[in-house]
């Protein structure tokens, strides 16, 4: 499950995706040998509500979220295990005084250490999967532009200046994403703060004005996946769709050399979903139907 | 001063001799400088407001039982979480800890006649009053109330986006309602530093009154920054300043950055008077000393230190934070915050447990708060950080907080009430009341975690496109509308209990702080008389004189004889 971590195929040329990929491979393994039991199951460990998305970076927060969720279950537990326990075993029997004990020193200290250890461990496997996820590759082989607005976005394509989408609300327009490469997000707002999330990505990151964020997306399932707008920023802020669509690297590029303009790129992209196979089908929300409500 | 004395009960009310000769009735309420009664105008205010921000809350969601929902509009909707974020955040559960039973027990918990600077005290209760007034009367203006959200974020709450008055009205209203804050936190201080009674000290203090100590001094490294934010977006909607405006070389995550910056501790200063509240009831309804007394205060400033180091974990997904820093910071505070579990569960290890409605509301209040903090050392990694953020998940995140804040603010009401009125709070009522509140509480938040993880973003008035939330919202409404009636319970039971004859005498919990020893309510200034202060549990001291705490060299059992009969008894 480890493999795909910035894989060098896919960013080829750079030496520094290739250094930071071996390190990120030996933190992995370190990981791996805190987190054995749950890396060797990992196939049966429940999702606990939580799905592996389409993206590199998406598998490994799911795993990370797989940890902390049994970490977080096992403490958790323990620690109502035993408040529900003292409640009902200590619960009055009569009207003597307890004993009146205040310290046990060696108790005190076994849960500060503890929790600390566990503390260590988390921010440790926090920051192995993290490093990977906010690094940037320096050559990405695709690029985008997402602009935010009140109340829509707009996807433009930089090389390709004739190519671009923008759409309001329930207009619900259309972010093609290559699948098996890299692209390069870049975010910004012209007016307030909205929020940038891809469900299927187990990603978010704020667009916002005066800023220009910028991550990595690498996409490995092909497919259509309905977004919205996370940050409050205003009256339709619950009608900000937005729809990735998320193709094969060939046809990404072929789409956008063939493509005049950005409904005619969105509509090659489509079809090239399309015939990418029936198994991408179930991935495909009926978006249209449901967005006819709002005209 | 210091001579035993027998403890009064209200008996002793009817002497008269040192009783205080001013105004009776409304007029009472309305010139008092009276720690007890301003503090009770606090609690029976932020009670108020508590109903109004649950009925703003009913509605909301109300509106999201169905994907498309038209109980209120797009606009109305947006007012109104905000309002319910705001009320409840500013109006109610800080004025409620803080100004109520804070202002009403520290003084007598310490042996103090009254708060350092009462003029100040009823200073900041009007401030608070005014503020709590000035917020709501925003739904009567044009453009009605703030719609920007609870931290109003800029530039949506800038005067392009947010043009109406309702957004001045907020912005005046948290002004009044800080400078309050800021006042209660100067008195709780110089009281707590500069008024206890001889033999009280520092580590003879009970914990609620440590926790209002530092809950103060966070209040005085917070609350002025909240207020120069403000100033500063007011300026910003009205003096012509760009500094929040992107499109003038401002910068709108500055707001943020102080917003969080007071917002973080805020959290703290709403949580630790509840952790003091739950403090005090968990070893008296046990019968034992609290254990790892020193622990815990050492957690307690621990906490309070570390919340002004981890504002930016809100941040995480601006892209402008530097995110291990405030990961750890973040992870860092779950160890004292653990060190506080465990004392409370070495309390009532080895007791004798009442299963009073207090008591239930403070095991009530263990359990809500272990989910919330649970969820919150996931939401402090970053990865899963940006996976949840903006979604239910983070919703029902601080929801699992604030209702083990609720519940515990219940228990608080439960314990004390005889004490501030001499009655006691029907405890069937508080019984059923306890189980709706928590078991409403756990079906409320427990489908959010779910609807987030799922995908659905906070501040939504419609999910047109996802009809399949629609089932776990629906429980999600259940849940809430089951607290809200748990509140319809309290409500009446106070009202009830009003009418009641006064039966509860000084102490009857049997409990252990100073509180206890003066009758029920207690006079004007407080006490007749003091039992020795030799320990941070006076009262028991005075009634149990052959049960102390033992300490650190004491836990063998063959070093305590007296304790260790009274157990075999």
């Amino acid at each position: 499950m480890l493999e795909g971590v910035n894989d060098p195929v896919d960013n080829p040329g750079s030496g520094l995706v290739r250094s930071r990929t071996s390190r990120t491979r030996r933190n992995l393994g370190l990981a791996a040998l805190v987190l054995t039991p749950l890396l060797l199951s990992s196939c049966t460990v429940p999702g606990f509500g939580a799905a592996s998305g389409v993206t590199d970076a998406s598998h490994k927060t799911y795993k990370l979220w797989q940890g902390f969720m049994i970490t977080g279950l096992i403490v958790g537990g323990l620690t109502l295990f035993l408040i529900v326990y003292a409640a009902l075993r200590y619960r009055r029997k009569s009207d003597a005084i307890p004993r009146q004990t205040q310290y046990v020193t060696w108790i005190e200290i076994l849960y500060t250490v503890i929790p600390t250890i566990i503390v260590g461990v988390l921010f440790y496997v926090t920051i192995v999967v993290e490093n990977p996820e906010v690094a940037r590759v320096a050559h990405p082989p695709a690029k985008i532009n997402v602009v935010a607005f009140q109340w829509g976005w707009r996807f433009s394509y930089p090389g390709y200046p004739n190519i671009s989408t923008v759409g309001q609300t329930t207009q619900n327009p259309v972010m093609v994403m290559p699948v098996g490469e890299t692209d390069a997000v870049t975010l910004t707002s012209l007016d307030v703060i909205h929020g940038f999330y891809v469900k299927e990505f187990n990603y978010s990151e704020y667009a916002q004005p005066g800023v220009t964020n910028r991550f990595d997306v690498h996409v490995d399932t092909a497919g259509s996946y309905q977004s919205q707008c996370t940050q409050l920023c205003g009256l339709y802020h619950s009608l900000m769709y937005f729809k990735v669509v998320a193709i094969p690297a060939a046809d990404y590029h072929a789409c956008l050399t063939s493509a005049s303009d950005g409904p005619t790129f969105v509509a090659c992209a489509e079809k090239a979903l399309a015939s990418a196979g029936s198994q991408m089908t179930a991935t495909v929300r009926p978006t249209q139907g449901a967005l006819s409500h709002h005209g | 001063m210091v001579d035993v004395l027998e403890p009064q009960t209200a008996a002793h009310d009817d002497h008269g001799h040192d009783e205080h000769h001013g105004p009776s009735g409304i007029m009472n309420w309305l010139t008092s400088t009276d720690h007890k009664v301003i503090g009770l105008n606090y609690t029976v205010t932020s009670i108020i407001m508590l109903v109004i921000g649950g009925a703003f809350a009913m509605i909301i969601r109300a509106q999201l039982t169905t994907p498309n929902g038209s109980v209120v509009t797009l606009a109305q909707y947006n007012e109104l979480f905000t309002m319910h974020g705001s009320v409840m955040i500013y109006l109610f559960a800080g004025p409620f800890a803080f100004g109520g039973l804070a202002n009403y027990m520290v003084p007598i918990q310490i042996g103090a006649p009254d708060m350092a600077f009462p003029r100040l005290n009823a200073l900041s209760y009007w401030l608070y009053l005014t503020g709590s007034i000035t917020m709501l009367l925003g739904f009567t203006v044009a453009g009605g109330a703030a719609n920007f959200g609870w931290v109003g974020y800029a530039p949506l709450s800038d005067a392009l986006n947010a043009p109406g008055a309702g957004a001045d009205l907020w912005i005046g209203a948290l002004l009044l309602t800080g400078f309050s804050a800021i006042f209660t936190g100067v008195n709780l201080v110089a009281t707590i530093f500069y008024l206890r009674a001889p033999g009280m000290t520092m580590f003879r203090m009970p914990i609620f009154t440590w926790n209002m100590l530092v809950t103060g001094i966070l209040i005085l490294l917070a609350f002025p920054v909240l207020t120069a934010g403000l100033v500063m977006l007011y300026a910003d909607r009205h003096f012509g300043t760009h500094i929040y405006d992107a499109n003038h070389g401002g910068v709108p995550i500055l707001w943020q950055n102080i917003f969080w910056f007071w917002g973080h501790p805020e959290v703290y200063i709403l949580a630790l008077p509840f952790f003091g509240m739950v403090t005090e009831i968990i070893p008296v309804f046990s019968r034992k000393p609290l254990f790892g007394y020193k622990g815990m205060v050492f957690a307690t400033i621990a906490i309070a230190a570390l919340s002004t180091g981890v504002w930016a974990h809100h941040m995480f997904t601006t892209g402008t934070v530097l995110l291990p820093f405030f990961s750890f910071m973040t992870y860092l505070i779950s160890i004292p915050t653990g060190i506080k579990f465990f004392n409370w569960i070495g309390s009532m290890w080895g007791g004798q447990i009442r299963f009073t409605a207090a008591m239930l509301f403070a095991i009530g209040f263990l359990i809500t708060f272990l989910i919330g903090g649970i969820t919150g050392i996931i939401l402090a990694s970053p990865p899963l950080d940006f996976f949840t953020h903006d979604t239910y998940f983070v919703v029902a995140h601080f929801h699992s907080v604030v209702m083990a804040l609720v519940i515990g603010a219940m228990a608080g009401l439960y314990y004390w009430f005889p004490k501030i009125t001499g009655r006691f709070l029907n405890e069937r009522i508080g019984k059923a009341q306890f189980w709706f509140l928590f078991l409403g509480s756990t079906i409320f938040t427990m489908p959010g975690y779910l609807l987030g993880l799922k995908g659905m973003p906070r501040r939504m008035a419609v999910y047109t496109l996802h009809p399949e939330w629609q089932h776990l919202n629906i429980l999600s409404s259940v849940g809430a509308w089951m607290i809200g009636f748990s509140t319809i319970l309290f409500v009446i039971n106070a009202v009830k209990t009003m009418r009641s004859p006064k039966t509860a005498g000084p102490n009857p919990w049997d409990a252990h702080t100073l509180e206890w020893f003066t009758t029920s309510p207690p006079p004007h200034h407080n006490f007749y008389a003091l039992p020795n202060i030799r320990s941070e549990r006076p009262t028991w001291d005075y009634y149990h004189p052959d049960a102390p705490a033992l300490t650190h060299d004491d836990h063998d059992p063959s070093h305590m004889p007296n304790a260790a009969k009274g157990a075999t008894k």
